[in-house]
């Protein structure tokens, strides 16, 4: 099990905008640097990348969570 | 009425600015904040305090329902909009009257009517402020449009009359490029919304944004003369200069006497400011927009005239009559205010949301920190960037920078990336000390890497 931890503190988006769908949904192939949400931190958007490879198990951070620095917000199954 | 207790549905520095101008009249202070807010230095300041929701600013700053319910739950005769979130929105003005409560700002009619740019527009031209020349309304033919842009002057810029957006615009510098490029957005406005019909305006070659601070109590309106805001990026400000340099008296006597024509004439109350381009290359003025509400950079304004603005505000909205003529409006040497912002400037200006370290901040004759930092704050990623603004006056445009250059040295924020290292450079910048720019200048500067570790010694 990798987690996927934030970047930054901010708001975390699980979609590119709200009407399209998530990023990423279980069983899901991630590769590293793939796009899995988006960090929106002082009105700007900051994509999050994974660093590393695997399945993609679930989000764990919800949608439009406000979050910490280090926060989980994703886990992936190796 | 005189306002007693006032609700300040605001945060970050200006909710701290309103708080101490409402605290020397006598005020007591009703600081809203949301569930990220908690530990502000606003609610702290002020003599009470309420949340009216969760961080996200849709529901809690921006939602008029809770709001209105605050100030009424803690008995608020007035409310203080700051700038930003409600303060120009006819709808919370509105709904504040229909509740008993005073608003810090003009009537709802006057924010829905300058908020319309064609509808102010029209209020400028009926008051006689001159506006970007251009044609009456909407222009069939090419012949037509030759004729048009003869009059106004060239290179002109041709839009589409339907719809937006900047589809269709295109720059003529002379009639044979018109004569080609207007059927070319003709038919692309045709296209696009159906309806061929253009619209042709002068194009305003590196404008100046210059813009003048006016104060109304509903009869009487007054300026309190002009500021240049013209080194933006992405349109937003981050340098302030009270007053406008490359200006000559006659030319600022003209241009602040057109603001307090319009403000008469829409029959203003409290702070404002109407927005113009300058055309250095021709010495005109153009009104653009207005704002009905305090502005971020109102500071400079107050260091070269001596006037409270906040405090004026608070009490032509409590319906007292202004406290000054215009007759009582002087300036003052030179001022210039710098925009702290939480971003790393020399990472592409990344967001840095830290936890503020140790502080030591500039002081002196002519100095001034507006901000809501204290050590130990942790700043919440939910809102904008601005931390504070560093303000200094000194008697000439000239030691103004001086001052500006050695506050930012003695400004220290431990924890923190911030634009000061931007402003270093930019006081450093011969064609910033020269006056020599225009809202178009700062972002090739950037792109021309004036800004990198070595020009800021590598320090933040």
């Amino acid at each position: 099990m990798t987690q996927i931890q934030s970047p930054l503190p901010g708001t975390f988006y699980h979609k590119p905008s709200p009407e399209e769908p998530a990023y990423k949904a279980q069983g899901d192939a991630v590769a590293v640097g793939d796009v899995i949400g988006l960090i929106e931190v002082m009105k700007t958007f900051i994509e999050v990348k994974a660093e590393a490879a695997g399945t993609f198990a679930s989000y764990v951070a919800e949608n439009e969570a406000p979050v910490m620095a280090g926060a989980v917000l994703a886990e992936l199954d190796d | 009425m005189t306002i007693s207790r006032l609700f300040i549905a605001n945060r970050g520095e200006i909710a701290v600015r309103i708080i101490r101008a409402a605290r020397e009249l006598g005020i007591h202070t009703i600081q809203a904040y949301s569930e990220g807010d908690a530990d502000m230095l606003a609610v702290k300041l002020a003599d009470e305090a309420i949340c009216i929701g969760p961080a996200p600013s849709k529901d809690s700053y921006l939602d008029i329902a809770k709001v209105v319910a605050a100030a009424q739950q803690t008995k608020a005769d007035a409310v203080h909009p700051g700038y930003g979130f409600l303060s120009e929105s006819p709808a919370f003005a509105r709904a504040l009257a229909e509740a008993g409560i005073a608003y810090v700002g003009p009537s709802a009619e006057t924010i829905e009517r300058m908020g319309d740019k064609v509808a102010a527009r029209q209020a400028a031209e009926a008051a006689g402020v001159p506006v970007v020349p251009g044609s009456k309304g909407r222009i069939g033919t090419v012949d037509e449009a030759a004729e048009v842009a003869k009059t106004v002057g060239y290179p002109v810029m041709i839009k589409a009359a339907a719809g937006g957006g900047g589809r269709g615009i295109r720059i003529a510098a002379d009639e044979a490029e018109l004569r080609k490029l207007a059927p070319q957005a003709q038919a692309e406005a045709q296209a696009a919304f159906g309806d061929g019909g253009l619209y042709l305006e002068r194009a305003v070659q590196s404008p100046r944004h210059i813009e003048v601070q006016i104060l109304g109590d509903g009869e009487t309106a007054i300026h309190c003369y002009e500021r240049e805001c013209s080194l933006q990026r992405r349109r937003q400000k981050v340098w302030e200069e009270a007053g406008a340099a490359c200006l000559d008296n006659e030319t600022r006597e003209a241009l602040c006497a057109s603001a307090v024509a319009l403000a008469q004439a829409v029959n203003y109350r409290g702070a404002g400011t109407l927005e113009y381009l300058y055309d250095s290359a021709r010495n005109e003025f153009y009104f653009i927009e207005m704002n009905t509400r305090i502005q971020v950079e109102h500071p400079v304004t107050e260091m070269i005239t001596g006037v409270d603005l906040v405090q004026e505000m608070i009490k032509v909205c409590g319906g007292e009559k202004l406290s000054l003529t215009q007759a009582d409006i002087t300036r003052t040497g030179h001022a210039i205010e710098v925009r702290i912002n939480a971003e790393d400037p020399l990472m592409q200006f990344m967001p840095w949301p830290g936890k503020v370290g140790a502080m030591t901040l500039p002081e002196g004759e002519g100095v001034r920190f507006d901000h809501f930092l204290y050590e130990g704050y942790q700043i919440p990623p939910f809102y904008d960037s601005l931390l504070g603004k560093l303000i200094v006056q000194a008697p000439t445009r000239t030691e103004a920078i001086a001052k500006l250059a050695a506050a930012l040295e003695e400004l220290s924020l431990e924890g923190l990336k911030t634009t000061a290292p931007l402003h270093k450079a930019l006081a450093a910048d011969p064609g910033v000390q020269a006056g020599d720019f225009h809202t178009q200048w700062l972002e090739p500067w950037l792109e021309a890497g004036n800004l990198t570790k070595a020009t800021t010694g590598g320090a933040s």
